[in-house]
């Protein structure tokens, strides 16, 4: 008869506690999963450090693991110490994280645009980045630094978001960004989980593909030629100062994108049922899109924009994972995925050295065509 | 704005002098509202002209009835705060809503949509975890009372032996009550469904209303769960409430036990349908029967 002004559990011994059985078969389902989770990311992290291990020995041009030991602690070996320091290492270092980075953006969008398709190299982000970038080579040949060009692809990212949100939202009644108000399935949320955000993407990556053509135009031989290089994907320019920008750029990202992932687990039920949750979707997916549109733009400046890496590495995640989306997976997934292909297309083509990305777009249009072919069947 | 039809006097008009009629459980209803108007932009929904004044009693199952448009789904908004209130005030177990966080109040206040949407590849124990969020900190760690309250949800719903399929896979009936699961395992004294047994055949629409008006409240031993649902089915609904809350044009038109509530003038006014109300001869609940002029001329 009291009206409880504080509805907080009481003591669980009042209340009839479920069945034996029952808190059994959760018990071992849930273990099951994390034992799963567990296993897959073990799994993926030692995959990642063999594929490393290939990219930095093996090849044209073979290191025994005693002088790759020897050449690490600082021992120099003429030929080889070169080779593996400016060339075979950091080539392996830079695809691991960028992949990391463009794995961890793929997770972020998939999960807060409820989309298959959804992903920063789909929805012009990576574009976005790649015309910043080759706009610095355009205003100043000289000046493209790693940390010049990581800021200016940082900008074009989130600028390309920006322009792709601010289109989707247009038109919807209290679409205002970030709203106050407790505001659910409408505005903000509702454009995230539509198809406008997806449209809207797409156009403006068009857009900054002809951009990025025309610029491209306006270069010297020289930059042109190592331009289009970048432009396709490759690993052909990393340095260790860029690898340094990119790392510390993850160190700050990853943790956050791995939390607002999380935290937007009740936006995979539909914007109303993450409302009854608690959950305000639209907030969080603001802050989700912005941490992996800066995820994708960093990994873009240190290796070009990487065709399809965001896109491939969440759906081969969550298959590994039993459908459980999880962005430390698909981080691992990206990383081996990049580092693999940069392998491949650098070894298994003989003399022609292949940019990564033309390996990973090969390998990412088929899966986004089964992607669209089975989003058209569901809906 | 009255439904009288002299012979259930009090019928529409009980909830507007703030004693409800049901007052079994003692006066205090678990949700009160008082001077409301919802609506989107300029347009009011609810509570045009006059605003709304609406109890609902707590431990109780209610429903709430009206044609299309009628405003039933908006009042559910604002219930679960998607919609701000215009005017007026909310209060939910005594307390007012007005800066009431928004995870503590999923703790509190439950919402089952109308079409959740079912993501790829997961199994009934994982859709059910979901309904734990509001109770989990910044990083989600699984607890003990986790375990017990899906393992609650899933017996209740009778789907512990479902737990490890995939949501894709259940009948339709089954997904239902896996999502009323996935509410049950919010542990919340308040539940609010919007239209539950939409796509059920009838068996399945019996069944889980009957599962829905005994929810245990499992913040309180022994008590019953504050229950409102917004239902299309008027059969369905006399059936299973202990409180029919009728409304059109955006008001309430009448409030009370479903005897008192289904009358012919009622059912005339909300929804323009001719109709006789029998009682139901095994159960004694109000059994809408609508006839059409045909019907009249050959009877």
């Amino acid at each position: 008869m009291s009206a409880p002004a504080r509805p907080a559990a009481p003591a669980p011994a009042d209340l009839p506690a479920a069945a034996p059985v029952a808190v059994a078969a959760v018990r071992s389902l849930q273990s099951g999963s994390r034992r799963r989770l567990l296993a897959v990311t073990c799994s993926l992290a030692v995959a990642l450090v063999l594929a490393m291990g290939v990219r930095v020995l093996l090849g044209a041009y073979t290191v025994t693991i005693p002088d790759f030991v020897a050449i690490l602690g600082g021992e120099t070996i003429p030929g080889a110490s070169f080779i593996v320091l400016q060339e075979k290492l950091p080539r392996a270092v830079a695809g691991a994280l960028a992949g990391a980075g463009f794995g961890a953006a793929g997770a972020l969008f998939r999960r807060t645009l409820r989309n298959p398709l959804a992903s920063p190299d789909i929805l012009g982000v990576t574009q976005g980045a790649a015309v910043a970038a080759v706009g610095m080579l355009v205003l100043d040949a000289g000046a493209g630094g790693g940390a010049v060009m990581a800021a200016a692809a940082l900008a074009g990212g989130l600028a390309a978001t920006a322009v792709v949100l601010g289109f989707s939202t247009a038109g919807r009644s209290g679409g205002r960004l970030g709203a106050g108000t407790p505001g659910g399935s409408g505005g903000l949320a509702g454009a995230l989980g539509g198809t406008a955000f997806i449209v809207a993407g797409i156009a403006v990556a068009t857009l900054c593909q002809a951009v990025l053509s025309g610029a491209m135009l306006s270069l010297n031989q020289h930059d042109l030629q190592s331009a289009a290089i970048w432009t396709a994907g490759s690993l052909n320019a990393v340095t260790w100062e860029r690898i340094a920008v990119l790392a510390v750029l993850l160190v700050v990202l990853l943790p956050a994108g791995g939390t607002l992932h999380a935290h937007l687990a009740p936006a995979d039920l539909g914007g109303e049922l993450a409302h009854g949750l608690g959950s305000r979707p639209g907030r969080t997916g603001l802050g989700a899109l912005a941490v992996g549109a800066l995820l994708a733009a960093a990994a873009t400046a240190a290796t070009g924009p990487l065709a399809f890496v965001a896109l491939l590495s969440t759906p081969v995640a969550r298959g590994l994972t039993g459908g459980r989306p999880s962005l430390p997976v698909a981080a691992l997934c990206g990383a081996v995925i990049v580092v693999v292909a940069d392998f491949l297309a650098a070894e298994a083509f003989g003399g022609a050295r292949l940019p990564t990305g033309v390996l990973t777009g090969a390998a990412g249009a088929p899966l986004m065509l089964w992607l669209l072919v089975r989003s058209g069947r569901r809906s | 704005m009255n439904t009288e039809s002299g012979e259930h006097p009090g019928a529409g008009t009980a909830d507007r002098t703030g004693t409800g009629p049901v007052a079994a459980e003692g006066p205090a209803p678990a949700i009160r509202l008082r001077g409301v108007t919802l609506g989107y932009g300029d347009r009011v929904v609810v509570g045009p002209g006059e605003p709304l004044d609406l109890d609902l009693p707590a431990g109780r199952t209610t429903a709430i009835i009206g044609a299309n448009g009628c405003g039933k789904s908006t009042l559910l908004r604002g219930l679960t705060r998607q919609l701000p209130l215009l005017t007026g005030t909310l209060e939910v177990l005594g307390r007012s809503v007005d800066r009431w966080p928004a995870r503590s109040y999923a703790r509190t206040v439950a919402l089952l949509p109308q079409s959740p949407v079912a993501p790829d590849g997961m199994t009934v124990e994982q859709l059910v975890d979901r309904g734990r969020h509001p109770h989990r900190g910044w990083f989600g760690a699984r607890t003990a009372a986790d375990t017990e309250a899906i393992a609650r949800a899933l017996e209740l719903t009778d789907l512990v032996d479902l737990a490890g399929t995939d949501v894709s896979e259940l009948s339709g009936g089954q997904r239902q009550r896996a999502w009323l699961a996935l509410v049950l395992a919010q542990q919340t004294p308040v539940v609010l469904l919007d239209e539950p047994t939409s796509y059920l055949d009838l068996s399945h629409q019996v069944e889980l209303m009957d599962l829905v008006r005994s929810l245990p409240d499992s913040t309180a031993a022994g008590r019953r769960a504050t229950v409102v649902a917004v239902l299309h089915e008027l059969n369905l609904a006399a059936r299973s409430a202990d409180h029919i809350v009728a409304m059109a044009g955006g008001q309430v038109v009448a409030a009370g036990p479903p005897g008192q509530v289904m009358t012919p003038a009622l059912l005339e006014e909300v929804y323009g349908l001719d109709a006789d109300v029998v009682p139901d001869p095994l159960l004694g609940h109000p059994v809408v029967l609508p006839r059409t002029p045909a019907d009249r001329l050959e009877g």
